[in-house]
């Protein structure tokens, strides 16, 4: 495994909305974990609420959420306050999905670090995470 | 000098092997995986008695005329924000040329909850049509012949429901049950397997079904009462062998399930429809939907003892892949659905959907919906397809690949018995392991390069343009829960809760329950309502997350 660090970064990977199309968030799961961080993946149709609970009760450092309804506008920054309202804010949040890009620009200044869309390879997502959790 | 005919195999092996190849690391195998050979000959066709479209085991297809007879049903799936602005778009694409209607429901509404439930927050009117109540229903349908022209419904935990709501709006419109013509998705094994709209659990899940395709036998003897779907299996990243041996699994338990209730084969077979991805891997597919027929033909009368003929043949609709699309340079995603939708056809689907290219992005814009539609029209009336029938049938490749189909197929079909069957399976999570180790497997190759996505992972444009993107009215979501709030306040409220009731009942025993439910229907039961009531006897599902 290329990760040697002493913590390893854990990550709630989560699909917040109602809709059930997870083979994106399985395959992003899988390369993280391949990539040798601790991934907890929470399923279906996790409420903002739910997100939160579980970030806190893993100690993850970071929350990936995956969505592909169109709900991103309301849910993505509802998780964001539900951070602040648990004073969480240290946690950091990266997404996924059918996210336009005007969107990326508002969810980014609410606080969202990145956003990828479809058709990012894996690898760019691994090396976000490993600038941002140098070792 | 001429060659031998014996001889020239092994002249051309000589050849191929003495010249150079391609080093490019790009695979040779179908994007399922299956290993190609370089070329086909006779020597690789099975020997079978020579087959022909309308006969038994259908493989070049169910009708002896194909296309000549009748062109497949064009049927743009589509729906989004409200009743109103979606009977819009239905009648835009029926003055378009459109043959048939197909609703697409949001997310709420495929999850049986009102819009204005906590849950709905931010998915309403998004991923199709908000639908409540009936109020709703006659208003999307409002000007449009139900006598006329038949309608897909892609709706599943809660398809009766949306049934009844459907039957009742043709009787406002004076059109009895006996004459609707249409397609409810029904299948919630594939919801189970892939696209994970479920609700309750599988039992109870399974007996709704059953419910509906019983009462339709009776009543409504037109309606397609199940579109047993490989789609969502294959969008959820599954092979071209996985989505055909799944999907015809489901049929089989489907079959076995109302065999179960005490209907026989012949009365209901008939009535079951498929419905498939037409994925980009061109041969491959049109290898998948010929071996679907065959198969079926051969279980139904081999293993079902189905008497009658059309109880044996697989009727199908077809979609392109919306998994195939890309994000970069989407104007490219017009030709792919092209392709994917000419595989479809030269393989005699009974109706298809070609996605518009701007699918990977948000719902379709007026514009990319129309161009989708010719996309079909252009396949049907310039390129000549249509005029004979299954024309790759005989081919070396195709027949071979067909063969190579089936077989995969079969070998499911004993690993699923091995397991105890579908619904054991489901549980232990072995159509989702599969699944996820293919869309893995597909990507790491994506990642290596070992296949290419134009404009993805090579040929990539450094500047997008931007396109088009259809956006939903925020305020859409706050008048729609308006709207049912409205139609709670002004119904018969003892009539309303009394249907309720009566199905919470007839739900702890075991009569069908169709009736009920179109009881609660017409008394303006919201649809949350009547999930609710149920919910309350069949409690609900929760799947063990496998990564």
């Amino acid at each position: 495994m290329p990760s040697t660090a002493v913590r390893p970064v854990r990550i709630v990977v989560a699909k917040v909305g109602l809709d059930g199309h997870d083979r994106g968030v399985k395959v992003v799961a899988r390369a993280l974990r391949d990539a040798g961080y601790e991934v907890i993946y929470t399923g279906l149709r996790q409420t903002p609420e739910m997100v939160v609970d579980a970030a806190l009760q893993e100690d993850a450092q970071v929350i990936g959420l995956s969505i592909h309804s169109g709900a991103h506008m309301t849910l993505f920054p509802a998780v964001m306050d539900e951070l602040k309202r648990r004073k969480a804010t240290d946690i950091i949040v990266f997404g996924g999905g059918i996210i336009p890009d005007d969107d990326i620009a508002a969810l980014k200044k609410k606080g969202v670090e990145e956003i990828f869309t479809p058709g990012t390879p894996l690898q760019e997502i691994v090396e976000w995470l490993r600038k941002r959790f140098p070792e | 000098m001429k060659v031998r005919a014996r001889d020239a195999d092994q002249v051309w092996q000589e050849e191929f092997e003495a010249a150079p190849e391609r080093d490019d690391g790009i695979e040779t195998s179908t994007i399922s995986g299956i290993p190609l050979k370089p070329l086909y000959t006779r020597e690789d066709l099975t020997r079978r008695d020579q087959e022909f479209p309308g006969q038994f085991p259908y493989t070049r297809g169910i009708h002896p005329s194909g296309y000549r007879g009748r062109l497949w049903t064009m049927r743009q799936f589509s729906g989004f924000a409200t009743a109103e602005e979606t009977n819009r778009r239905y009648k835009y694409l029926l003055a378009n040329g459109q043959t048939g209607l197909s609703v697409a429901f949001d997310m709420p509404t495929l999850m049986g909850q009102d819009s204005d439930a906590p849950t709905s927050r931010g998915e309403v009117g998004h991923c199709g049509v908000a639908i409540d109540s009936l109020a709703d229903m006659e208003t999307l349908f409002d000007g449009i012949p139900l006598g006329e022209i038949t309608t897909s419904m892609t709706i599943n935990s809660p398809a009766a429901i949306l049934l009844c709501m459907y039957i009742a709006v043709a009787e406002k419109q004076g059109v009895p049950a006996d004459m609707l013509g249409g397609t409810l998705q029904n299948d919630i094994l594939k919801e189970f397997i892939a696209q994970k709209e479920f609700i309750f659990p599988p039992a109870p899940s399974m007996r709704l079904v059953v419910d509906s395709i019983e009462y339709c036998a009776k009543e409504v003897p037109k309606w397609n009462t199940i579109s047993i779907s490989g789609y969502h299996i294959r969008e959820a990243g599954s092979t071209a062998a996985q989505e055909l041996a799944f999907t015809l699994a489901d049929g089989m338990a489907y079959v076995d399930a109302c065999l179960e209730r005490g209907m026989h084969i012949d009365d209901f077979a008939s009535r079951l429809s498929f419905f498939f991805d037409a994925h980009i891997d061109f041969f491959e597919e049109i290898a998948k939907f010929r071996a679907a027929r065959r198969i079926w033909a051969r279980w139904m009368r081999e293993r079902y003892g189905a008497q009658q003929e059309r109880s044996w043949k697989l009727r199908f609709h077809t979609q392109t892949a919306g998994v195939s699309l890309t994000a970069q340079q989407p104007e490219l995603n017009i030709a792919r659905t092209a392709i994917e939708a000419l595989a479809a056809v030269l393989a005699g689907t009974q109706s298809l959907h070609t996605n518009a290219m701007d699918e990977v992005l948000g719902l379709p814009t007026d514009k990319a919906a129309r161009l989708a539609l010719r996309t079909q029209q252009l396949i049907a009336y310039e390129t000549g397809v249509a005029n004979t029938i299954d024309p790759l049938g005989g081919s070396y490749f195709i027949e071979a690949l067909t063969d190579e189909m089936e077989r995969q197929a079969e070998a499911y079909f004993k690993r699923i018995e091995e397991v105890g069957g579908v619904i054991p399976a489901i549980e232990s999570g072995f159509f989702q392991k599969e699944i996820a180790d293919a869309a893995f497997r597909y990507q790491q190759e994506l990642e290596q390069k070992s296949r290419l996505v134009v404009g993805v992972n090579e040929f990539i444009n450094e500047e997008e343009e931007p396109i088009e993107i259809l956006r939903i009215d925020p305020r859409l979501e706050s008048q729609q829960s308006q709207r049912v709030q409205d139609v709670r306040r002004k119904r018969d409220q003892a009539k309303c809760a009394n249907t309720l009731q009566s199905l919470r009942k007839a739900a702890a025993g075991t009569d069908n329950l169709m009736p009920y439910i179109l009881e609660a229907v017409r008394a303006y039961a919201t649809e949350g309502e009547i999930m609710q009531a149920m919910i309350e006897v069949f409690g609900t599902y929760t799947e063990t997350a496998v990564v």
